[in-house]
């Protein structure tokens, strides 16, 4: 493996080729552009397709028709564009398709602004599109995490044949770190694709749909892959711990680049004598809701704060896993600001000394 | 099939294998039969049928997937141009076509069809207009004719609100990019043929890689018109194919490298 100095979403273009990600279909946005500028001279280059739509209403349904085949298939885009592929990711989800989708996350509401955000979790995390699904949400904090999740999201989607969002914030996309890439993309066996469109030689002819008229067999389709989920709890919630330990004062819950901040504070604060402890979660969904609910549970947390590059979204799963047992506090810079450590310090030692309730 | 066969039997007109063994939920009097058959008929013809997918729209023929004997998609409204797109672009060794309604392809799916027309996406497209939408109830198209009386149009379509009847076959033979479009009608026996040759060459455009190809199939809905089939089909006759001229609006031409 060669180590080398790659801007995010060129990263995440070439990591998704060496997964074997080679057709793509996109629509301009930033911040991500480069993610399909690269794909465009590199794809030609392995045989891949890449398809500029007209739109992203375009895009996903492009994706469920070219899922359908079982081919790898991904696209990449920012907020107002995953914003207008919800359709066809309810519609991928229902028809048990395997897609990576790439939301490099900008400020919102509405076309709100270019810079970095993590506004989107809800939309990520809890729906977006109509009906009852879930989509595997992976949220790096480096160059080098978006290479092994965005690798990762493609072997995902072909276990549980579901759509796997990866996204990062816009400093995820538009950062340059070095990363290594896997001479060869290892991944355990998956299943054969005994569902993929290929013509109905010798066999049945298949159908990839979403409709069910019959109301007893959409409530199966729904209990099908309601089981999926169960099982993604079960196997794929991943996290990281940063300087976790008995002496914690404060539990931090932050992901993405946020969560790189919160070290930089919690660096800081332990040079000052303050312990505090970090959960990142990796998936957002599922997310690891028992694992919060144990280290906050812990004696010498005092608090648990979330923070994040919006006005409160995940704290309230924060909420939840902690279920009143501690008091949850948020801080949150949105717009395209990010926080600086300063900030994050202040509020922290604000709250450990009492002087700010929630 | 279960045919009945013997010596003194010669079977002249028997289902194609192309089509699956079911009995079709249409209204009668509704030319999606037609229409569905003529398009199993070129499969077979071709011999296509392991290699062809369908991509359903969402309108009468939803369910067309269950009448043929062929790998199909459902899409969402509209977007079957999109899913054949994909299709098509990661397994170009399929046969692919959509099958589209008026309210499908002209009103939520406009973008949809004109950019893969556009992009000259060899797949083929059967585009059934009937000048009304007719699975939620008779409201009025894109293609409702002025002065037609649907659910939503009560006194009539009026076209200083509503503008006028859209004509895709003329709209997309302005495209420069090469393709083969053809507006064909199955009202009389006649035209029933003309209209499975119309089929037949967009379906070979594909075989050959040439061309994106759209036929547009001037179809009838007496249920939602409120007329009995026989009035249906003269109104095909006087009321649209004056408005929608049959013909063929766009051939492919030869290659021209820029």
């Amino acid at each position: 493996m060669t180590r080398i100095l790659m801007k995010g979403n060129e990263a995440i273009a070439e990591a998704a080729i060496r997964a074997g990600g080679v057709h793509y279909f996109a629509y301009p946005i930033t911040p991500q552009s480069e993610v399909g500028e690269y794909l465009a001279k590199r794809l030609p280059e392995v045989g891949g397709v890449f398809v500029q739509a007209e739109s992203e209403v375009a895009v996903g349904n492009m994706l469920f028709g070219a899922a359908s085949t079982g081919k790898r298939v991904f696209t990449s885009s920012s907020s107002p564009g995953v914003s207008l592929m919800q359709e066809a990711i309810s519609y991928m989800a229902g028809a048990q398709l395997p897609v990576v989708i790439i939301n490099i996350m900008r400020g919102g509401p509405g076309l709100g602004g270019i810079l970095p955000a993590q506004s989107d979790y809800f939309q990520s995390t809890k729906g977006g599109g109509h009906g009852d699904y879930r989509l595997l949400v992976l949220a790096p904090a480096s160059v080098q995490e978006a290479v092994d999740l965005t690798m990762l999201g493609f072997h995902l989607a072909d276990k549980y044949r579901n759509p796997v969002l990866v996204i990062g914030d816009g400093m995820i996309g538009q950062m340059m770190e070095p990363v290594e890439f896997p001479d060869k993309y290892d991944e355990p066996a998956l299943p054969a694709k005994d569902w993929a469109i290929t013509g109905a030689k010798g066999r049945k002819p298949l159908i990839t749909k979403s409709l069910f008229l019959d109301p007893y067999a959409l409530e199966q389709n729904n209990i099908v892959i309601h089981a999926k989920y169960e099982q993604m709890k079960a196997n794929e919630i991943r996290f990281e711990l940063y300087k976790v330990s008995a002496k914690n004062r404060m539990l931090i819950v932050s992901y993405g680049t946020m969560a790189r901040i919160c070290q930089t504070v919690i660096d800081d604060l332990e040079r000052e004598g303050v312990s505090i402890g970090l959960l990142r979660p990796i998936s957002l969904w599922p997310f690891p809701e028992m694992q919060i609910r144990t280290e906050a549970a812990k004696p010498n947390i005092e608090r648990v704060l979330t923070v994040e590059m919006s006005m409160g979204q995940m704290v309230e799963d924060v909420d939840k896993a902690v279920q009143g047992k501690k008091p949850v506090d948020f801080f949150g810079r949105t717009g395209g600001i990010v926080p600086a450590p300063e900030e994050v310090r202040e509020r922290i030692l604000k709250l450990l000394d009492g002087k700010m309730a929630k | 099939m279960n045919e009945v066969k013997d010596s003194a039997t010669t079977i002249t007109f028997a289902r194609p294998q192309a089509f699956s063994d079911m009995v079709t939920h249409y209204c009668p009097g509704c030319t999606h039969g037609i229409i569905h058959r003529l398009v199993a008929e070129t499969i077979d013809e071709l011999n296509i049928r392991e290699r062809t997918v369908g991509v359903a729209p969402v309108g009468c023929s939803v369910l067309i997937y269950n009448y043929f004997n062929v790998d199909f998609l459902e899409s969402p409204h509209g977007r079957a141009p999109a899913l054949a797109t994909g299709l098509k672009r990661v397994s170009p060794e399929l046969i692919v076509f959509t099958y589209q309604g008026d309210g499908d392809l002209a009103s939520i799916g406009l973008s949809e069809i004109v950019h893969a027309a556009n992009r000259g996406e060899k797949f083929t497209t059967i585009f059934v207009n009937n000048a009304i939408y007719g699975m939620t109830g008779g409201q009025m198209a894109p293609t409702t004719m002025p002065g037609q009386v649907t659910s939503t149009s009560p006194y009539g379509r009026n076209v200083e609100e509503a503008g006028w009847p859209m004509r895709i076959c003329e709209l997309l033979s302005t495209l420069r990019t090469p393709g083969y479009i053809e507006r064909v009608a199955v009202h009389t026996p006649q035209n029933i043929v003309r209209t499975k040759k119309a089929i037949r060459t967009a379906f070979q455009n594909q075989i050959d890689r040439r061309c994106f190809s759209l036929i547009e199939v001037l179809s009838t809905c007496p249920t939602n018109w409120g007329l009995t089939p026989c009035e249906a089909t003269n109104w095909v006759q006087t009321n649209m194919s004056p408005y929608y001229p049959l013909g063929v609006f766009k051939k492919p031409e030869p290659r021209i490298e820029v």
